[in-house]
């Protein structure tokens, strides 16, 4: 048998700055029940052939988000008229990373529609010079946190400004985003603290969204809320507006909580193989590689939550109809079955097929984001940076085992250079 | 059974088709360490071009016909004898004789002659100016010329994968076409008229004319040029273009004589790869691979099969190469087999075969939207599916495929919460 | 996107994708926007001989495809 406190123990906040001896026993039994203080435990699919069948199987669901159920106030008002209502439509609206076909479909392919090449081409090149910017800031100090001043500051620029958010009201977001994200984090689902104040965050960034997406109707901008609230795809489809408030919401929480990690994971493991910084400083197009490699050994989601509507044979056993899987792919990442010596950082590994953006339907829609973000910021820090070093190693990390990275990185340097 | 020939530096390793698959076995010889001569022998004046886009994007104009060359990582270390085909074998001797009257002596030989378009029936009507099929960049260059001229019609004769490509192309091109072919739908013969008929709707949603259940008995001529066919039953079509896409034949004129078995229907080889006689022995010098192999698939009880896609030619290419080359280390080459085909913004896949499908069923999507799987089964075991816009789904069903899974599937999925299926006959004429 | 062979490069790259592969991820597409363009949902078309110049972008595009379905040779390499 396999041990089934494992996923207790990659919870566990001690654990977090290295889980991958943890994955590695993980990985021992492709899927394994874990305990996750729920009757019926969770399924953890932990090698990259699982893991990469469960992303494309029809029989896994998406939709693992309990039903709304927002804390009662004592205000029968509230409780009796307004609460039922508001329930129903999260329940009905949710974002599309919690959707199924055809619903999932049918919004992916309306922000597909709006979040066209070109639009990312313009804010790969405005990302280029915000990096610039963020670091002639620090060219006078000989320490300075890459998450403050750079990591978090540059993924929630581009996505407001590609959506439209007025820079003035970005800081709202720092702290609904932060609290938001943890929906992503598996206990997010159990603990009735959490929950309740999930619901009051979703309701203030929700009713800012809704102002907002009513003046995007009143002049229109050439950002993507603008087309989001105004246009039909090519397939008729065009957003209604609670769906359209989940959308975005999701969309910025994402583009706040998640690259941060590719960038900051990014820059820690270039600091621990100083050899692989120097190459990429003396050759820039090595970045597209390196980067591939960090989505490998250093993801930014480590796991994702799905659900069985059927029963599914795999690896030997049967996840029953309605278990919870955890697809680890931080783990899938490093499976030596698909990645020769795994747990070495090689930005010259060919054909890589990670699983750090996940896969098939829900395969992560910001992806040339994270990436041309990441690529600004690291070729930046290392040609900018003079001898670098990790203030403290390992860093402090954030509370999430699902999007896992550091909370602060202090770096030392003797100079910032052009 | 003989064993494999050791070839060493100072040894001749020939292959004769200049395509896909001769290229990617040719360089599997490379990369399994072969370090003599290497020598690709083909009948194109052209280095090995890809050939998809021929019958889709060079023909809407948006590529130019000769700049599909295949990339490649072999450089110098290759003779090319290009524009020069295969004449006859002389196994006994180890001489290839080509067609310039030049012999080659060869160590390994890997066999990757592919196939042409199978002519129409009455030679002299294929010769008329207004008839074209598609094989070659060549054979694309002159048919998109003729589509520039805009031509009153297109009539397209054979409803197939090509035969469909082109007719959506025509509509692009907001050319009049009429697609032809004795099938009560498109691709009848492949995925059956239940799943066919479906393509076929929107087909017809983008404007193209189908005469189905219909067979050209003639292609007319006034004045020398083509102006329309004559069907069987009397019916009479005007067009000034036709596209005669009738399928394929192998190449394997060439082997008569060899003692090797091959016929029209391709050469074939044994379940290593080498190439066999008419007694079943195989000769460990001569390897198979692509459109022209006929090998025993373990995925259908070792009964041999040829198969014309992309990616079988790039696999077992990469197979044949290696096993030439000594190793022979690597599992039976069994890959399911795949395909694609993009008629304009729709694409289609396949994984498995339909051959003797008894049943089929949507099992996801909805053709309403353009955009679903059908599963196929024959005898309660999944043999095969085919995609609409909904390649991501493919892989799940290309498991179901290679482990016989029982037919139809009993669970539910995330748009048929129900598990209700609707059991179709496939509609294999 | 090509048009007439004089404006193209006499040695460009050379590129192929694996369309059996390809299940439009689209990550070509946003690598190297004038190389790789999606038409309808899923139908990839793509430059097969881009010039020499466009070599970062492909480069870009080859590492990032999640299925590694693109292959790409440079000739100055």
């Amino acid at each position: 048998m396999p041990d089934d406190t494992l996923l207790n123990q990659i919870k566990d906040p001690a654990n977090r700055p290295n889980p991958y001896p943890l994955y590695a026993r993980l990985r021992q039994h492709p899927v394994s029940l874990q305990d996750d203080g729920s009757p019926d435990g969770v399924w953890v699919a932990s090698t990259h052939g699982a893991i990469s069948s469960l992303l494309g199987d029809p029989r896994v669901s998406s939709e693992t988000l309990p039903p709304a159920d927002r804390p009662k106030t004592g205000n029968p008002i509230t409780d009796f008229l307004i609460k039922p209502i508001r329930d129903r439509i999260v329940n009905n609206h949710r974002p599309f990373i919690f959707r199924d076909p055809p619903d999932h479909d049918a919004l992916r392919s309306a922000v597909m529609h709006q979040f066209t090449s070109e639009r990312v081409q313009g804010m790969r090149e405005r990302s280029d010079r915000l990096v610039e910017e963020l670091l002639d800031a620090k060219r006078d100090v000989r320490r300075f946190d890459v998450v403050d001043d750079l990591a978090y500051p540059l993924p929630v620029t581009v996505i407001c400004e590609l959506f439209g958010v007025p820079r003035e009201d970005e800081p709202k977001f720092h702290e609904w985003a932060t609290q938001l994200a943890s929906a992503l984090e598996p206990d997010s689902l159990t603990n009735d603290e959490t929950r309740a104040k999930n619901s009051r965050t979703f309701d203030a960034i929700a009713g800012y969204m809704g102002d907002l997406i009513k003046e995007k109707r009143k002049h229109r901008g050439d950002d993507m809320l603008s087309g989001l609230a105004n246009d039909t795809t090519p397939d008729g489809v065009k957003m209604g507006d609670y769906d359209l408030i989940a959308t975005a919401v999701l969309m910025l929480v994402a583009g706040h909580e998640t690259t941060v990690n590719l960038i900051t994971n990014g820059l820690l493991t270039l600091l621990r193989h100083p050899d692989e910084m120097e190459r990429l400083r003396a050759d820039p197009g090595r970045a597209p590689r390196v980067i591939e490699e960090l989505l490998r050994y250093e993801p930014p989601v480590q796991f994702r939550l799905r659900r069985a509507i059927s029963p599914i044979d795999i690896a030997g056993i049967t996840i029953p109809e309605g278990g919870d899987i955890l697809l680890l792919l931080a783990a899938g990442n490093r499976d030596a079955a698909v990645f020769p010596d795994p747990e070495r950082f090689d930005p010259d590994r060919k054909g890589v097929r990670h699983l750090g953006f996940g896969g098939s339907l829900h395969y992560c829609l910001g992806a040339p984001l994270a990436r041309f973000e990441a690529e600004s910021a690291l070729t930046a820090l290392a040609r900018r940076l003079t001898s670098p070093r990790l203030v403290e190693d390992p860093p402090p990390y954030r509370a999430g085992a699902a999007l896992r990275g550091p909370q602060h990185l202090h770096v030392a340097i003797e100079g910032m250079g052009d | 059974m003989s064993d494999v020939a050791a070839l060493t530096s100072d040894s001749h390793a020939v292959v004769v088709g200049g395509g896909l698959a001769g290229l990617r076995g040719a360089e599997a010889m490379r990369d399994a360490g072969f370090e003599g001569r290497l020598t690709i022998v083909g009948n194109e004046p052209h280095r090995p071009y890809d050939r998809p886009p021929l019958s889709k994007h060079v023909l809407t104009g948006l590529l130019p016909p000769d700049v599909t060359r295949l990339p490649s990582d072999l450089d110098g270390d290759v003779e090319w004898r290009l524009g020069v085909g295969a004449a006859s074998l002389d196994r006994g001797a180890r001489t290839l004789r080509l067609t310039d009257g030049t012999t080659l002596r060869y160590d390994a030989l890997l066999i990757a002659t592919g196939t042409r378009a199978r002519p129409w029936i009455h030679p002299e009507e294929e010769r008329l100016p207004g008839v074209f099929s598609i094989r070659s960049r060549d054979d694309a260059a002159s048919l998109r010329a003729a589509l520039v001229a805009r031509p009153k019609r297109v009539v397209v004769i054979g409803a197939g994968f090509i035969g469909c490509e082109v007719a959506a192309v025509c509509r692009e091109l907001d050319l009049p076409v009429c697609l032809i072919d004795p099938s009560p739908s498109p691709l009848g013969r492949v995925i059956g008229s239940a799943v066919g008929g479906l393509i076929g709707a929107v087909h017809e949603g983008w404007g193209v004319e189908m005469r189905l259940g219909a067979e050209v008995a003639h292609l007319e001529a006034k004045g020398g040029r083509f102006v329309g066919v004559r069907l069987k039953d009397g019916g009479r079509i005007e067009a000034q273009v036709a596209v005669v896409a009738l399928g394929a034949v192998r190449n394997t004129e060439w082997l008569d004589g060899s003692g090797l078995s091959a016929d029209s229907g391709g050469i074939d080889c044994d379940e290593r790869g080498f190439v066999t006689d008419a007694f079943g022995q195989p000769d460990p010098r001569i390897a198979a691979a692509g459109d022209v192999a006929r090998f025993p698939h373990p995925l259908y009880g070792g009964r041999r099969i040829a198969l014309e896609h992309w990616g079988h030619a790039v696999a077992q290419a990469r197979h044949a190469g290696r096993l030439l080359a000594g190793d022979a280390s690597g599992p039976v080459y069994g890959a399911v087999p795949n395909f694609w085909s993009t008629q304009g913004d729709m694409v289609v896949k396949s994984v498995g075969l339909t051959e003797g499908a008894d049943a089929v069923a949507i099992v996801q999507g909805d053709p309403a939207e353009r955009r679903f799987v059908a599963l196929y089964g024959r005898a309660g075991r999944c043999v095969a599916a085919v995609s609409v816009d909904s390649a991501r789904w493919l892989p799940a069903y290309g498991h179901l495929i290679e482990t016989a899974a029982p037919f139809p599937p009993a669970e539910a999925v995330t748009d048929r919460p129900s598990r209700k299926i609707d059991i179709l006959d496939p509609g294999f004429a | 996107m090509p048009t007439t062979d004089d404006s193209r490069d006499p040695t460009p790259l050379r590129v192929s994708v694996d369309l059996n592969l390809c299940q439009a991820y689209a990550q070509c597409c946003y690598a190297a926007p004038r190389h790789f363009r999606l038409i309808g949902r899923e139908a990839l078309f793509y430059d097969p001989a881009p010039s020499a110049d466009a070599r970062a972008d492909m480069e870009r595009a080859r590492i990032s495809c999640p299925v590694q379905a693109i292959r790409v040779e440079d000739p100055d390499v």
